[in-house]
C-alpha cells in the first residue's frame, strides 16, 4: 500500500501520520505552498496556529498564511503591509477624484441656475432687447426726443 | 551589549547573552518586550533573524515595523491576519470606484444638458474625466503586477476576483475585526 505523504511531511522528511494536521491544507501536489509558509513562519508555528483554531476555520487560516508568506517572500521588507499601503493610497486618490467631480457638479448646478435666472429676467423686460433699443434710437432720431431712450 | 548596558528584548526573552553585534538589538529595545514577544510568537526568533540578515541594514527598520504589524494583526485575527484588512480595503476601493463612475456619469449628463440646443448631437469625445473610468482599472493592473502568483497556481486570481466580487467582508459586531465572508468561490480560489 503506497501512502502519500503531505507536502509538509515530505519537506520535513518524516512519516506522515494519519492525523497529520498539515495534510488537509498542504497537499503533496503543491510543495511550494508549504515551502513558503515554512520559510516565513516555521512548521512548528504553523502547527500551533492551526491547532489553536476550530477545524472549520483552519482552511481559511492556511490560505491566509500562505498568502502572507508569499507576499513576504515577494517583498521581504514590507510584505502584506506594502499592499495595504497601495490600497490606502488608492482609496485616497479615488476619494479626491470624487470630491473634485462633486465640486464640479455643484458649480455647474449653480451656474445653470444663474443662467436660468437671467433668462427669466430677459423674458420679463423685453425693452432691454438691443435690437429693440436700436429701433427706438432710429425713431428717436427722427423725433429728437430723449425720453424715448431706454437704459 | 558591553559596558553593563541591558540586553535587548529578544535576548532577555530568549535568555541568552546579548552580544554587541546582536541582530535584534537595534530594533527590539529592552523597554518594549511586548514587541519582540509578539513577532517571536508568530514568526519565531530564528526566522526573524534570517529575514533581517538577508536585508540591507537600512531596510531592516521598515521590515521590523511591518513584521510587528503583521504579527499584531495575526494575534487579533488568528484566521485571516492582515489579509482580512486587505480584503476590507479592496471592498472599499470597489465601492468608491462605483461612486466615482456614478459621479462621472452625472457630470456628463449635466454637461450634455447644458449644450446649446441648436448644436448637432455629438458623440462624447474621450476626455480626462471619461478616461478616469478606465484609469480606475489601473489598480487591478498594479495589484496584478505586485501579486503575480505562479502561473500554474489558481490563486493568481485572488486579488482580481476579490476586487470584482460584491461585498467581501463584514465588520465583526465588536467593531475590531474585518471578517471576510465565505463564499463558494473562496477568495483565494483554492
Amino acid at each position: 500500500m503506497a501512502s502519500t505523504r503531505c507536502a509538509a511531511c515530505k519537506y520535513l522528511r518524516r512519516r506522515c501520520p494519519s492525523d497529520c494536521i498539515f495534510s488537509l491544507y498542504f497537499p503533496s501536489n503543491n510543495p511550494q505552498r508549504f515551502a513558503h509558509v515554512h520559510k516565513i513562519f516555521g512548521a512548528s508555528n504553523i502547527g500551533k496556529m492551526l491547532q489553536d483554531l476550530p477545524v472549520h476555520r483552519r482552511a481559511d487560516a492556511a490560505d491566509s498564511l500562505y498568502y502572507e508568506a508569499h507576499c513576504r517572500i515577494k517583498d521581504p521588507v514590507y510584505g502584506c503591509v506594502g499592499i495595504i499601503n497601495i490600497l490606502l493610497q488608492e482609496i485616497y486618490n479615488v476619494q479626491c477624484q470624487i470630491a473634485k467631480i462633486q465640486a464640479e457638479i455643484a458649480f455647474l448646478g449653480t451656474h445653470a441656475q444663474s443662467d436660468q435666472t437671467q433668462y427669466q429676467q430677459l423674458q420679463i423686460a423685453p425693452n432691454l432687447d438691443p435690437n429693440f433699443l436700436s429701433e427706438q434710437k432710429g425713431l428717436s432720431n427722427s423725433f429728437d426726443d430723449s425720453s424715448t431712450w431706454f437704459f | 551589549m558591553g559596558g553593563g548596558s541591558s540586553p535587548c528584548a529578544s535576548c532577555k526573552l530568549l535568555r541568552r547573552r546579548c552580544t554587541k553585534d546582536c541582530v535584534f538589538a537595534p530594533y527590539f529595545p529592552p523597554d518594549d518586550p511586548h514587541k519582540f514577544a509578539i513577532v517571536h510568537k508568530v514568526f519565531g526568533a530564528s526566522n526573524i533573524s534570517k529575514m533581517l540578515q538577508e536585508l540591507p541594514v537600512h531596510k531592516r527598520t521598515d521590515a521590523v515595523s511591518s513584521l510587528v504589524y503583521e504579527a499584531n494583526s495575526r494575534m487579533r485575527d488568528p484566521v485571516y491576519g492582515c489579509v482580512g484588512a486587505i480584503s476590507y480595503l479592496q471592498n472599499q476601493v470597489a465601492q468608491l470606484q462605483m461612486q466615482l463612475a456614478v459621479a462621472q456619469a452625472e457630470i456628463l449628463c449635466i454637461q450634455m444638458q447644458q449644450e446649446p440646443p441648436n448644436l448637432q448631437p455629438q458623440l462624447v469625445e474621450p476626455t480626462d474625466e471619461n478616461c478616469l473610468l478606465f484609469a480606475s482599472n489601473d489598480l487591478d493592473y498594479n495589484l496584478q503586477q505586485y501579486l503575480s502568483f505562479a502561473s500554474s497556481s489558481s490563486s493568481s486570481s485572488v486579488m482580481q476576483d476579490s476586487v470584482k466580487r460584491e461585498s467581501l467582508c463584514t465588520v465583526d459586531p465588536s467593531g475590531d475585526q474585518f471578517v471576510p465572508k465565505r463564499s463558494t468561490t473562496y477568495m483565494f480560489g483554492m
